[in-house]
């Protein structure tokens, strides 16, 4: 039986004209708020928030100057990530991932950000110190007018000896061999970036304002500086990276299901997992907007006796 | 309905709607006696707590976006800009869950939840975006790793996470637009409809 003012099954559809009671919802709101706003403050004042250092050109090829040298030298012969990328960066036959079988959204939309890595990360900048330094004039007409075949020579010869190179201050020395031009303009091009220069380089353009720090980001990328130093701060992908944050802060928690697939096979080992895992997150994702409308899933609720605990004083009254 | 002859025009039709939510049905002073539970506040708070994040943020906003990391009162306030952000994302996960388990979609609600979970996934980006905007490492490290999962949805050729112009303006502009007004359509929704009634009790159809 249920209480006259408590019907036990009302109708969803139509308004309910059984028993109220008061409810202030613009007072709701403003404590709401100002609960939100004293624990905001409370977590500030304990737990801070963290803020690490950006990593700078000149901070890695000082740190780092043999991964510098090497990141740069592969950019110079169109083997470094970004070179080998593919759309939306470069024109590489069959890179890009796939969706599913071969299709694949990455190709179809193609190159929007062209990217010539030897240029843009090695040569241009090169070019600016060459216009006070003749005799690096000189040794980047030989390497540009060279064959490619010559300039590969020097570059596998100059990546081959480079885990002999010793490093003091900005300079570096190799044990002799054909290095060609290659030689003296990483040098050149370590001392660049040492001294601040390739940071300014790769994000200038010819407009004066900048916004856009792709080539600078892309380039510390492909080197394994930045990802050594992310390791250390558990950052990286195949440890649950993408919902986490420098510190101990709680993060993106909210992309743990996003964040799972990475972790899991076949993902895991897939050449293909961050489109393949995009999809699928799509799938669920328009799946959740549409529960209400899928049958079964819509039911669950049912099922489960939350809402009886929710509504629990309501089912109390109604039923007696 | 207007007679055959007047023809409704589309002011008139935008005249019915907002007739059709008048003041008290907007802003009534009581409730049907089943809304009575702690899970109806998460609604409330997430909206506390978007309010605490607009507010934080206008306050980085004022000042330009590198001023927090060199200045102690702004990165006190990036740390309310953030907790604020941690706080909006958990209640509405709680009132999320909750309106799940009542199926609140009930009786031509479908559209209230629709709306809450396209604002739920659009808050998403608005978080990432943020902390591409941040300027430090972490946003240099996401940047790197994300591009390759929005590149490989082909996307990455317009939305390009590491044109830092680019992500502050989807950060500070155009998605909180967005989830600003879908929390008002939701909240109107819920207005107008009414708040759900329980699920038929045990033995009920
Ligand atoms: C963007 C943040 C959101 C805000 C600010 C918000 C706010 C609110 C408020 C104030 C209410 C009325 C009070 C209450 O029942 O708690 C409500 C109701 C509701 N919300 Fe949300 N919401 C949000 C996200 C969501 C999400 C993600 C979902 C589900 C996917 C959702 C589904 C619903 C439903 C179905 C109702 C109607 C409840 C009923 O008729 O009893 N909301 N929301």
């Amino acid at each position: 039986m249920s209480t006259p003012g408590y019907p036990i099954a009302p109708d969803p559809n139509v308004p309910w004209t059984g028993a109220l009671r008061r409810y202030d919802l613009i007072k709701e709101v403003v404590i709401a708020t100002l609960v939100v706003l004293l624990l905001t403050i409370g977590c500030s004042l304990i737990f801070s928030s963290p803020d690490d250092k950006p990593v700078t050109i000149a901070s890695w090829s000082a740190a780092d100057p043999g991964d510098f040298l090497t990141t740069a030298v592969s950019e110079l012969n169109n083997t470094s990530g970004t070179a080998t990328y593919g759309p939306p960066y470069t024109h590489v036959a069959g890179s890009g991932q796939n969706l599913i079988g071969g299709i694949s959204l990455q190709r179809i939309v193609g190159v929007h950000i062209p990217i010539k890595a030897p240029q843009v990360f090695v040569l241009d900048p090169l070019h600016i110190v060459a216009q006070t330094d003749p005799a690096l004039t000189t040794v980047l007409g030989e390497y540009e007018s060279a064959s490619t075949s010559d300039q590969t020579k020097w570059t596998d010869a100059y990546t081959a000896a480079l885990p002999k190179a010793i490093f003091k201050g900005s300079s570096v020395t190799l044990p002799a061999g054909h290095y060609g031009p290659v030689g003296p303009m990483m040098s050149a091009l370590l001392a660049q970036a040492r001294a601040g220069g390739l940071d300014g380089a790769l994000i200038s353009s010819d407009r004066f304002y900048q916004s856009d720090f792709t080539r600078a980001l892309l380039f510390l990328a492909d080197g394994g500086y930045l990802e050594s130093l992310a390791g250390s701060q558990h950052l990286q992908g195949s440890q649950w990276g993408m919902m986490n944050e420098t510190g101990n802060y709680p993060g993106q928690a909210w992309l743990w299901l996003y964040t799972f697939w990475y972790q899991v096979p076949p993902f895991s080992t897939s050449d293909n997992a961050d489109a393949q895992i995009w999809g699928l997150m799509a799938l669920f994702s328009a799946a959740f907007i549409c529960i209400p409308f899928i049958p079964g899933l819509r039911s669950i609720p049912r099922a489960v006796p939350v809402y009886r605990l929710i509504w629990r004083d309501y089912y109390r009254r109604a039923e007696r | 309905m207007s007679s055959g002859a007047e023809r409704p025009t589309w002011t008139s039709h935008l005249r019915r709607q907002v007739a059709s939510m008048p003041p008290e049905k907007l802003l009534p002073d009581t409730q049907p006696v089943y809304v009575a539970s702690w899970i109806y506040v998460f609604g409330a708070l997430t909206i506390g707590a978007f309010i605490v994040v607009l507010l934080s943020g206008a306050v980085i906003a004022m000042a330009g976006p590198s001023w927090w990391h060199h200045s102690s009162f702004g990165h006190f306030i990036n740390s309310t800009h953030l907790w604020s952000t941690e706080f909006f994302f958990a209640f509405m996960v709680i009132h999320l869950w909750g309106k799940f388990f009542m199926a609140a979609w009930r009786g031509r609600r479908r559209l209230t939840w629709v709306t809450g979970a396209v604002a739920f996934l659009i808050s998403i980006p608005i978080a990432f975006t943020g902390y591409l905007s941040q300027q430090n490492f972490d946003s240099q490290w996401i940047g790197g790793q994300a591009k390759d999962g929005i590149n490989a949805t082909g996307a990455g050729a317009f939305f390009n996470v590491l044109n830092f112009g680019q992500m502050l303006l989807w950060h500070a502009v155009l998605l909180p637009l967005f989830v600003g007004l879908l929390i008002a359509g939701h909240v109107i929704l819920v207005r107008r409809r009414g708040v759900v009634p329980p699920l038929p009790g045990k033995g009920g159809a």
